[in-house]
């Protein structure tokens, strides 16, 4: 929402709020102004649902992005929390530095596949290193949408598009990037599986570190042809979900239905929370990082892409836990933040 | 003119003492450990009371990595590099060029294991037997090399007349009190000392006597000073990348923070970051400050063109930030050992679109610390980056100083608004002039009021930080930031000046080359009296308009080829542009005086 109003109290009683007595437009942003059809407003619209059903403070999240039309989405949900649209390719630098600065703060970023894949691969590296903790979605299109159309660094080799032509190189896979540089929580999904993509932006929520999210977000202006393997078509057709998800918040503690031996998991986060998956590859093991790395493997050589998530591991701390952050460093006092005259005059002894 | 031009004319036999006033340089290999020894040499003279100052002057790569030590040592307290009357000769591939260049009249202290130096007989040679000084000396073999340098501590202590306690003193201070190594290295010094005593005959004039003139002093380096003043200006984020000569800037927060900066609980108030480049630097910065940190780092000129379009960036959307510039010489590698003040138009324009930044201009240690923590209330005062534009002859060399003052005034946030002081006014506009300087207020994310949030964007925007394509938006978010600019003027410091009533000449100049014409000034007392205005800031005030209109031509003198300064005030002067002249060098190496002198002199001569 660009002109954010505070919620209204005396709101007609047929309008459902959450438990924080917000209702669901409360967490919406400005209107759209990408192409209608497009991805990317398909995932801005679940994470509106996922804020309304987590009753998330505005106040508590941060929202980020680079650049591109992907990159634009943060303007279109949770009106009503602090918003930074940084540079192409820059998201990480920044959420790190407003991570550090306010490690209470929870980030979900938005990115494109040209702005993480190509100009900002190296800093979605380095920020998964640092293991920053923030949900980083990928709105993956395999296109530069914003500058019309171009291959992105994740366009499928042999992909032949109107405007751009033959992409003569390999693809990059950026969950395979995301686990190679140590990232904890790596889920791909389809921007078409509002249900899917909504359960596994709450597990993400909830993890310890960064948590990357690389959804196949179709580009209906350049990249939609339906052999194109970012396309609807294609999506709806080539999907296989890894497991079913079901999310559950440590805030309302649900007992977890009877679950067939073998065929669930059920995985505890860093906050308390759980995540259960259905395994529908027999014997897939999420916290395998080499598995992990071979199923992936083998989608791209078959063409298909597997969703939900692909990798888990809740061990590393995150940076604000290597730092030993305590009081948020923006909320510290003047006297907490300068030593008094007599620690300078001592200091200074050391230099006669 | 030097003490060697006069003893000269005095005639060559006759050399009268010469005290507390020459120029040493002691040349070494680099990696065998020479800063001590120097260091020790410094904080001698410095204990004795004599105003003194030490270059490093370090090439990066010729081969065999020669360092040269300079250590001016005046009575008169003047610290500008001069070339030196004394060699302390201890690098063999280095040595033939060295006694080449010692003046008539100089002195050569040189390693016994030297071959086919150059015999002048217009020098004194004074020959140090290492080897046989530091044989049977209980060290580890690695720390030989380290130790074999004490011997021309001792010869010159010897030589010069510097009470061994003086030196046992300085010694102490240099291993910060640790005894074995206090020890070893003061067994050679003694034996060096004795042995010259016993085996040299004094034939120079050269010699120190002690004085007062250091007392309650300091002795620190720029960056040191720098970072010292980041601690207490409340820098709580520090990001960097590593690059010379600015590294020692964050070595020294890195000592520091963790020694000054924890609280009751022993928690620390501060993160640095060592980040993959330094655009990822400036990110991190302006990603800190936008949410309430106090966010610092330092760099060099490379580093500044990787941060050129984040500085841009927060420009426009005004997020403070403090970046120092330890300038060095040239684009990638360029002379990054060598000192120069090349990026000042660069950083001040640095960006895309009409951008414009303060960039505070250190002199000294004193005003690296007070620079440290105010650019850090200017960057919030003033919602936008701020440079800090230091070079690498202050950066990394030691220099003299009063102890700093404290911080003269309460820690500034700027116009930060908190949820109370929204509820009272019923929300906010992030891009609005309230106060008409320019300034507007913004909130912090966290702020626990529906009201708060605005998004931040490089996009075009209006008041309400809305994205917007409107020309009228445009163009009065623009003007406001002028505006801001202005405001900045009487914010950031004034510029120091020395009015001399009889001066028809003046001269501005900015950080280090302050001591090459402090001295070369004196010397032109008579025959070319001038006064002399300091910038200490980017943007100038009225008092630098003043200053140029009370003189008849005034000479911006500065360490680079094109006459950066010059350009700026020209362009900030248009009135005055005529009689605003350019003095600019640059060769890697710091201004001398008598540099300065001769060049005054010939441009007033072809002005006349
Ligand atoms: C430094 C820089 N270079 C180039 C651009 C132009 N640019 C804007 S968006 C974009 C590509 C975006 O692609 P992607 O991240 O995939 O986002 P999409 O539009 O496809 O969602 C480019 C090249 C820019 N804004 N900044
Ligand atoms: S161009 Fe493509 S990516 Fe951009 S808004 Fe339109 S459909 Fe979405
Ligand atoms: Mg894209």
């Amino acid at each position: 929402m660009e002109n954010p109003t505070p919620p209204s109290t005396d709101r007609a009683q047929v309008i459902k709020t959450n438990a924080i007595g917000l209702s669901k437009k409360d967490y919406d942003g400005a209107p759209s102004t990408l192409c209608k059809g497009c991805g990317h407003n398909s995932i801005a619209s679940q994470i509106v649902q996922v804020g309304f059903e987590l009753n998330l403070r505005a106040h508590e999240i941060i929202k980020l992005s680079g650049i591109g039309c992907s990159s634009k989405s943060p303007a279109y949900f949770l009106g009503m929390s602090h918003g930074f649209n940084a540079l192409h390719g820059r998201m990480p630098s920044v959420s790190t530095g407003a991570l550090i600065a306010n490690h209470t703060l929870r980030a979900i970023g938005v990115s494109g596949d040209g702005d993480t894949g190509s100009i900002g691969m190296g800093q979605f590296k380095h920020l998964m290193r640092r293991n920053v903790r923030m949900v980083y979605i990928v709105e993956n299109n395999g296109v530069y949408g914003l500058t019309k159309g171009q291959f992105s660094a994740t366009a499928e080799e042999g992909l032949q598009l109107k405007y751009a032509g033959v992409n003569e190189f390999p693809q990059v896979d950026l969950c395979m990037e995301a686990i190679i540089a140590g990232c904890g929580f790596v889920a791909r999904s389809f921007a078409g599986d509002a249900k899917q993509v909504r359960e596994l932006l709450k597990a993400a929520l909830s993890h310890r570190g960064t948590a990357v999210l690389d959804i196949i977000s179709p580009c209906v202006a350049f990249n939609n042809e339906d052999d194109s393997p970012k396309s609807y078509g294609y999506g709806t057709k080539h999907e296989k979900p890894l497991h079913e998800l079901g999310f559950i918040p440590y805030a309302e503690e649900i007992s977890i239905e009877p679950m067939e031996p073998g065929e669930f998991r059920t995985v505890r986060l860093h906050d308390g929370s759980h995540i259960s998956l259905r395994n529908l590859d027999s014997g897939y093991d999420p916290t395998h990082k080499l598995a992990a790395l071979e199923r992936l493997q083998r989608a791209q050589d078959t063409r298909e892409f597997i969703t939900g998530l692909i990798y888990y591991n809740p061990d590393r701390p995150s940076l604000a836990e290597v730092e030993e952050l305590d009081t948020p460093l923006a909320q510290l006092s003047a006297e907490q933040l300068r030593p008094s005259k007599a620690a300078l005059d001592q200091f200074l002894q050391s230099y006669r | 003119m030097s003490v060697l031009e006069r003893q000269q004319e005095a005639g060559h036999a006759i050399r009268s003492p010469v005290i507390n006033d020459f120029s040493l340089v002691v040349a070494t290999a680099n990696g065998t450990g020479s800063q001590t020894a120097n260091l020790t040499l410094l904080r001698s003279f410095f204990k004795l009371g004599i105003p003194v100052h030490g270059k490093n002057i370090f090439p990066s790569n010729i081969q065999g990595l020669p360092t040269w030590y300079h250590i001016r040592v005046s009575h008169e307290g003047y610290i500008a590099r001069r070339p030196s009357e004394i060699l302390v000769a201890f690098n063999p591939a280095t040595a033939h060029d060295d006694v080449q260049e010692l003046p008539s009249g100089g002195v050569c202290i040189y390693s016994a294991d030297l071959k086919n130096l150059p015999q002048r007989n217009d020098l004194i040679y004074y020959r140090v037997p290492v080897g046989e000084l530091i044989a049977g000396i209980d060290v580890p073999v690695k720390r030989k090399p380290y130790i074999a340098n004490m011997a021309y501590v001792g010869v010159v202590a010897w030589m010069l007349e510097v009470p061994l306690e003086v030196v046992e003193e300085a010694l102490g201070a240099q291993f910060g009190y640790r005894q074995k190594l206090v020890e070893s290295n003061q067994q050679v010094v003694d034996r060096a000392y004795a042995w010259a005593a016993e085996n040299l005959s004094k034939q120079d004039p050269f010699r120190v006597e002690p004085m007062n003139k250091t007392e309650g002093l300091i002795v620190m380096t720029g960056n040191e000073a720098g970072a010292l003043g980041a601690v207490f200006g409340g820098a709580s984020v520090a990001a960097w990348y590593p690059i010379t000569p600015s590294t020692s800037f964050m070595d020294a927060l890195r000592e520091y923070l963790p020694k000054l900066r924890k609280d009751d609980q022993g928690k620390p108030t501060y993160t640095i970051i060592q980040a993959e480049d330094e655009l990822a630097a400036a990110g991190m910065l302006l990603g800190a400050g936008w949410a309430g940190a106090r966010a610092v780092t330092s760099t060099s000129g490379p580093g500044i063109s990787l941060m050129a379009e984040f500085v841009s960036y927060g420009y426009f959307t005004e997020v403070p930030a403090v970046i120092w510039d330890i300038q060095r010489v040239g684009p990638s590698t360029g002379l990054p050992t060598r000192t120069s003040q090349g990026d000042i138009a660069f950083a001040y324009t640095l960006g895309h679109g009409d951008t414009k930044h303060p960039i505070l201009l250190p002199s000294s240690i004193e005003e690296c610390f007070e620079f440290g923590w105010k650019s850090l209330d200017l960057a919030e005062q003033l919602q936008t980056p701020v440079f800090v534009l230091s070079d690498l002859d202050l950066g990394m060399n030691n220099w003299m100083g009063r102890p700093f003052e404290y911080p003269d005034q309460p820690m500034q946030r700027g116009k930060v608004l908190s949820a109370e002081q929204l509820q009272a006014m019923g929300g906010f506009a992030r891009y609005k002039d309230v106060d008409g300087d320019g300034i507007p207020y913004r909130t912090l994310p966290g702020t626990d009021h529906p009201l708060a949030a605005y998004f931040n964007r490089g996009s075009g925007h209006n008041e309400q930080a809305q994205y917007s394509e409107r020309a009228e938006d445009w163009l009065n978010n623009m003007a406001r930031i002028a505006r801001k600019f202005e405001t900045a003027r009487d914010l950031v410091p004034a510029p120091a000046t020395e009015l001399n009533p009889s001066a028809r000449v003046g001269i501005i100049a900015f950080g280090t080359t302050r001591y090459a014409i402090e001295e070369a000034r004196d010397r032109l007392a008579h025959r070319l009296p001038t006064s002399l205005l300091r910038l200490r800031a980017l943007p100038i005030n009225q008092a630098v308009r003043d200053f140029v209109a009370a003189h008849e031509r005034v000479y911006v003198i500065e360490l680079n080829r094109g006459g950066q300064m010059h350009g700026i005030l020209q362009n900030e002067l248009p009135e005055f542009a005529g009689r605003l002249r350019s003095i600019a060098y640059l060769d890697g190496m710091p201004l001398t005086a008598r540099w300065v002198e001769d060049r005054l002199l010939k441009e007033e001569e072809s002005s006349l």
